[in-house]
């Protein structure tokens, strides 16, 4: 049920983005979804790819810092109040987001949430006994 | 007016005669009673009786500043630790710092050579000194007070800081001499104008600054901004404070108290002696301090000697201002930095690699220093939170070591300058050489 996600460091700086895609672009690595966080001095780059082990190796070995993180996918309808549903969800029960990220799942009209919380297996259990439909990674990283 | 006609006028026979005369005694004391010179001069078969001439000083050991802080806190003392009656410091070294301990007769030389450049500037026993110099363990403040108070001038003690305060006081007491370093002097400068006070409605007729490099650009400006004539002071902690040159009113070099404190210039990386007018790093030995003698100490600043006459009327030898360093020393806001202070703080924090870049400026008058330090596997963490943690951890490790405040700026991995040997790790954007 947990899905390895991608985290890159990013200076703050003209082109560092463009590198780091370009590597990945370069060494024929599909990016299904993306996010970034960032501050005035840098960012953090969050990809979710098919193979995360190698899109890993590929970054780290051009100088980039690299690490794995697990966050959990759920499917939900693409209409107006579906995110606040899961949010609700979550709120409460007490847990606390740490980011969350969103795209489209083109082949089923449905969009799919990544969450991260410091305990996903907690996370897991609340969205479970909620009846929310929880994603599996192969089918996030072949998407 | 010449504070003391008889040193500061005297023909250069009768200055190397006192000079060799003070040499020869205190090579002796040193040697007597202090048991580092002792072991050091024996190591190398010196005896106090090698010292026939003056050129004979070149046979003596150097002294450095790593010499001192392993004697620390009082192994250069010369007399019973009863006898100092004052110690001071050095400022943001690494490690231990530099004690410099001062007997009685060291405070009443101090403050004479002190009030000898206090009177160079044209100040005398009808003036008010505003010293914003701080006093504490740094020297600066104390100098300048023991100089004004030996001149018999009305000495407000109101240390760096609190500026609107500064201005009100100087406007209020009729401040005629304000001591500050350069870069403080453009910031009180520009608060007085916030505030309202130009130049005309102050009593200033002098300025002393020291403490920190400038230009002559910064110089004039200083000039320009508060209508009065800006002098150079110089001094360091090991050596007695400031005091040891000061600028006369011709504003072209520091007279040296060469009969207190005796300068060489050598060829830093060789340690050659150069003669007059070449550059290299300042050597002084000191020649009537009686609580810490201090042989052939290297200062690392470099200057150039000049014997000419002055038109002031002084005989006493000329430096230039300092130019530069032979080490990488900075001052930043008068602070002594050292880039291995910074390596020092880095090498505390797991999973940090040492690869950093140092970068000062003066983006408005007083100078910052940002810190940009690679970020590892280790550091990184994919919480932005926790990266802004891992960031303000490292600055205030910074800021311990060196005692200013800094900004510390994460960047990729490898992305630091490299090079064979020496790494950049100084980036200097202030324009002060």
């Amino acid at each position: 049920m947990k899905i390895k996600q991608i985290s890159v460091f990013l200076e703050n700086k003209k082109g560092r983005l463009w590198k780091a895609l370009n590597t990945l672009a370069e060494n024929g690595i599909n990016i299904r979804a993306l996010s970034i966080a960032d501050t005035s001095e840098f960012g953090i780059l969050r990809l979710i790819v098919p193979e995360p082990r190698q899109a890993e190796k590929i970054l780290t070995e051009n100088n980039f810092v690299v690490k794995i993180k697990e966050v959990v996918a759920v499917e939900l309808a693409d209409h107006p109040g579906g995110l606040s549903s899961i949010l609700k969800i979550l709120n409460d029960s007490d847990i606390n987001l740490e980011y969350l990220y969103a795209f489209v799942h083109e082949k089923k009209d449905k969009a799919i949430l990544l969450l991260r919380t410091d305990d996903l297996d907690l996370l897991i259990k609340v969205l479970k006994e909620s009846k929310i439909t929880l994603v599996p990674a192969e089918e996030v990283y072949n998407l | 007016m010449i504070w003391n006609e008889k040193a500061e006028c005297m023909s250069r026979d009768e200055m190397e005669e006192l000079q060799l005369r003070r040499l020869q005694d205190v090579v002796k004391k040193a040697f007597n009673n202090v048991p580092y010179y002792n072991q050091k001069f024996s190591a190398m078969g010196l005896s106090p009786e090698d010292i026939q001439t003056l050129e004979d000083i070149k046979k003596l050991p150097f002294t450095t500043k790593d010499d001192l802080r392993e004697v620390y806190p009082f192994g250069m003392f010369a007399v019973p630790r009863k006898e100092i009656i004052e110690v001071h410091t050095s400022s943001g070294t690494t490690g231990k710092p530099v004690v410099s301990g001062y007997t009685r007769e060291d405070i009443e030389l101090w403050s004479e050579v002190m009030a000898r450049g206090l009177t160079m500037m044209g100040i005398t026993e009808d003036d008010i000194i505003q010293n914003t110099h701080g006093y504490g363990l740094f020297t600066g403040g104390f100098g300048v007070h023991y100089g004004a108070q030996k001149i018999g001038a009305t000495v407000i003690p109101i240390s760096t800081g609190q500026t609107r305060r500064q201005i009100e006081i100087m406007k209020d007491f009729g401040t005629t001499v304000m001591i500050f370093t350069p870069s403080y002097g453009l910031y009180l400068s520009e608060v007085a104008q916030e505030e309202g006070l130009s130049s005309e409605d102050t009593d200033l007729k002098a300025i002393g600054f020291g403490a920190e490099m400038w230009t002559a650009q910064m110089r004039k400006e200083i000039e320009k901004r508060f209508g009065v004539q800006a002098f150079n002071i110089y001094g360091l902690t090991e050596i007695m404070g400031p005091g040891v040159a000061i600028e006369c009113n011709q504003q072209s070099g520091l007279h040296i108290c060469e009969d207190h404190f005796y300068p060489e210039i050598i060829n830093p990386q060789t340690t050659e002696s150069l003669g007059a007018d070449k550059t290299g790093e300042l050597v002084l030995t000191t020649l009537s301090r009686v609580g810490m003698p201090i042989i052939r100490f290297r200062t690392k600043d470099i200057t150039a000697l000049r014997y000419e006459p002055c038109d002031c009327g002084r005989n006493m030898v000329k430096m230039d201002r300092i130019t530069g360093r032979s080490d990488d020393m900075l001052k930043v806001r008068g602070v002594a930095v050292f880039p291995s202070q910074i390596e020092k703080a880095l090498l505390k924090i797991d999973g940090l690699q040492p690869h950093y870049q140092i970068i000062v400026t003066r983006p408005h008058l007083l100078d910052e220093i940002e810190v940009k330090v690679e970020t590892s596997q280790e550091l990184f963490s994919d919480e932005v939170k926790e990266m802004v943690s891992i960031k303000k951890k490292i600055e205030s490790y910074i800021e311990n070591e060196i005692g200013l405040r800094v900004t510390v700026t994460l960047v990729e991995p490898k992305s630091l300058p490299r090079s064979e040997g020496k790494a950049v790790r100084v980036i200097d954007q202030r324009n002060i050489h």
